[in-house]
């Protein structure tokens, strides 16, 4: 049962973080950002005895409207399924920050501390998996709503999902073969170091004409090592969140709201919050595969640790690095957010062909030609070296 | 009982009562494609419990991620309303499933427990990616890539008839 006890409290800081603080932030930063972009003011009427923070208090105001609105129910409904759906959709989202990494493995005496709740083996096919069954959720709330809408917006959900659950996993196969492993946490650590831009030449007999440029490092980011998964990857999850560009399913001058069209009170705020949520985990997740983890660049943790411990002892060293690697971690987060409200006000949403056509014949063979080429740089090297 | 041995006869019991409640509700297909899910996901996590990880995600990646949910879109473009599987389960179909369920219970109970394998020592990455990783591509390869020439032929075969079709 003791063994029990961290695991709890890091999930319990999870939920916290990731459901409770940051899904309602985002939502204020989704309206204000998208009012900065059009050159507006944005949400500011929210207040409590005339104080506005900003506009912050307008997820305060959003909560207790869903909470008390009338949760209506279609009679033609089938009620079970349209109960469970908003659970289904919303569960697995929140499932998959079980494997992220929020910090590294550190030390304190005896004890240690790894910051994560599940340091999983098969980490990222664990997210895949629990990816795959976040698909029920809009298909089970498509069929069960006895909507015509819904249903061709679940249509569209699922289609789509699976579509681009495949480019999914082919687009970060290259990462896996840099890396040599699956486990998330490994990957943090492999991110941890440098490597010189030019080190390759040297496999090749160059070591004398670069002079100072054989000095230049750059941190062994999973975006520096595969810039190309890093977009593919990137364009998958979001096409799997179902928020703009990628809202077809939902598509409201076509199908009204699509899947969730029947939804009303809190369970369609489970499937509006599920959305936001998800942002958080492709951050997160992004941050953990692609922008180093919790890692600062050029500096690892045996530096931090190394260059603190002459000045206030282990103890404080070490802590002072799990503080600094959680804060790096949840900035890189924030920026991956910024990234994705970005994206999400810039582009318009494409014909639902354009979505497919860009899965099946742009993205997938693109991450197989990806592939292709991480393998025979891989053999080239490993030729080099020997 | 450990905690492995907690888990793993109460999912099997889930994967058995949702199998069962996947046969039994007639009336209800999406019902029923749902209950086959929850037949998988439990399978998945009884194979969590045996070290078979890489196993345990593709049956949810695999199964319940892709297979069902093209069932499930069959299904629902079908459209069925109440009965019309129901209508045509005569007695004798029944009576024929009655004797097969009882025959494969009677084979099972009578084959299973002779033909168990010994315990034997199991490998420290026993059912982790890179050992099947390495079994796949490595001791089984010639195998592994006629399955997927076989593969790569239906999904032609099924474009090409599908095409004819629809012109």
């Amino acid at each position: 049962m003791e063994a029990l006890v961290p695991v709890l409290i890091k999930t319990l800081f999870i939920i916290l973080v990731a459901v409770a603080a940051f899904a309602p932030v985002i939502t204020w930063v989704e309206r204000k950002q998208s009012a900065v972009m059009q050159d507006r003011i944005g949400a500011n009427r929210a207040d409590i005895a005339g104080i506005t923070v900003l506009g912050l208090l307008h997820p305060v105001a959003d909560v207790i409207k869903l909470l008390t609105k009338e949760d209506v129910v279609p009679t033609g409904a089938n009620r079970a399924l349209h109960l469970m759906a908003p659970l289904i959709a919303s569960i697995p989202v929140i499932a998959s920050f079980g494997v992220i990494p929020y910090g590294g493995t550190y030390h304190f005496g005896d004890t240690t501390v790894n910051l994560v709740v599940a340091d999983l083996d098969w980490g990222v096919l664990y997210i895949f998996a629990i990816a795959s069954i976040a698909t029920y959720g809009t298909v089970i709330a498509g069929w069960a709503s006895n909507n015509n809408w819904s249903l061709l917006g679940s249509l569209r959900a699922s289609a789509q999902m699976i579509s681009y659950e495949v480019t999914m996993g082919l687009s970060i196969v290259g990462l896996f073969m840099c890396f040599q492993t699956l486990r998330l946490t490994e990957m943090g650590v492999a991110q941890d170091s440098t490597f010189r831009i030019l080190g390759f030449l040297e496999h090749f007999g160059f070591v004398e004409s670069l002079g100072w440029l054989s000095h230049l490092t750059l941190p062994t980011w999973g975006i520096l090592l595969q810039p190309l998964a890093f977009v593919l990857f990137l364009t998958c999850v979001m096409a799997e969140n179902k928020r703009p560009p990628f809202d077809l399913p939902e598509g409201e001058s076509e199908i009204i709201a699509g899947y969730f069209l029947e939804y009303s009170g809190m369970r369609f705020g489970l499937f509006y919050m599920s959305e936001f949520i998800e942002v958080v985990v492709i951050a997160a997740l992004m941050t953990a595969l692609f922008l180093g983890g919790w890692t600062i660049p050029w500096l690892s943790q045996a530096d931090i640790i190394g260059g603190v411990t002459p000045i206030f002892g282990v103890g404080v060293a070490t802590g002072l690095c799990m503080l600094l690697h959680v804060v790096a971690f949840f900035a890189k987060v924030i920026l991956m957010i910024w990234l994705q409200m970005q994206i999400r006000w810039t582009l318009p949403r494409p014909r639902y062909d354009q979505v497919m056509d860009l899965c099946w014949k742009v993205m997938l063979p693109l991450s197989l030609a990806n592939i292709l080429v991480t393998g025979l740089v891989i053999l080239v090297l490993q030729g080099a070296r020997a | 009982m450990s905690a492995p041995a907690v888990f793993f006869y109460a999912f099997g019991a889930a994967a058995v009562l949702s199998a069962l409640s996947m046969v039994l509700h007639l009336r209800n297909t999406v019902a029923a494609a749902m209950s086959l899910v929850v037949t998988m996901i439990s399978l998945a996590v009884v194979y969590v419990v045996l070290d078979a990880h890489l196993v345990a995600a593709l049956q949810i990646m695999v199964y319940a991620g892709a297979i069902v949910v093209v069932f499930l879109f069959v299904v629902m473009l079908l459209n069925l309303r109440h009965d019309v599987f129901a209508q045509r389960r005569e007695r004798l179909v029944k009576l024929a499933g009655v004797v097969l369920a009882l025959g494969a219970a009677f084979a099972f109970l009578q084959l299973v427990p002779n033909s168990l394998p010994t315990v034997q020592e199991i490998p420290a990455d026993f059912g982790s990616y890179a050992a099947v990783g390495r079994a796949l591509y490595r001791d089984f390869v010639l195998p592994f890539e006629i399955s997927s020439l076989l593969l790569l032929a239906a999904i032609v075969g099924a474009v090409v008839l599908a095409k004819r079709r629809l012109s």
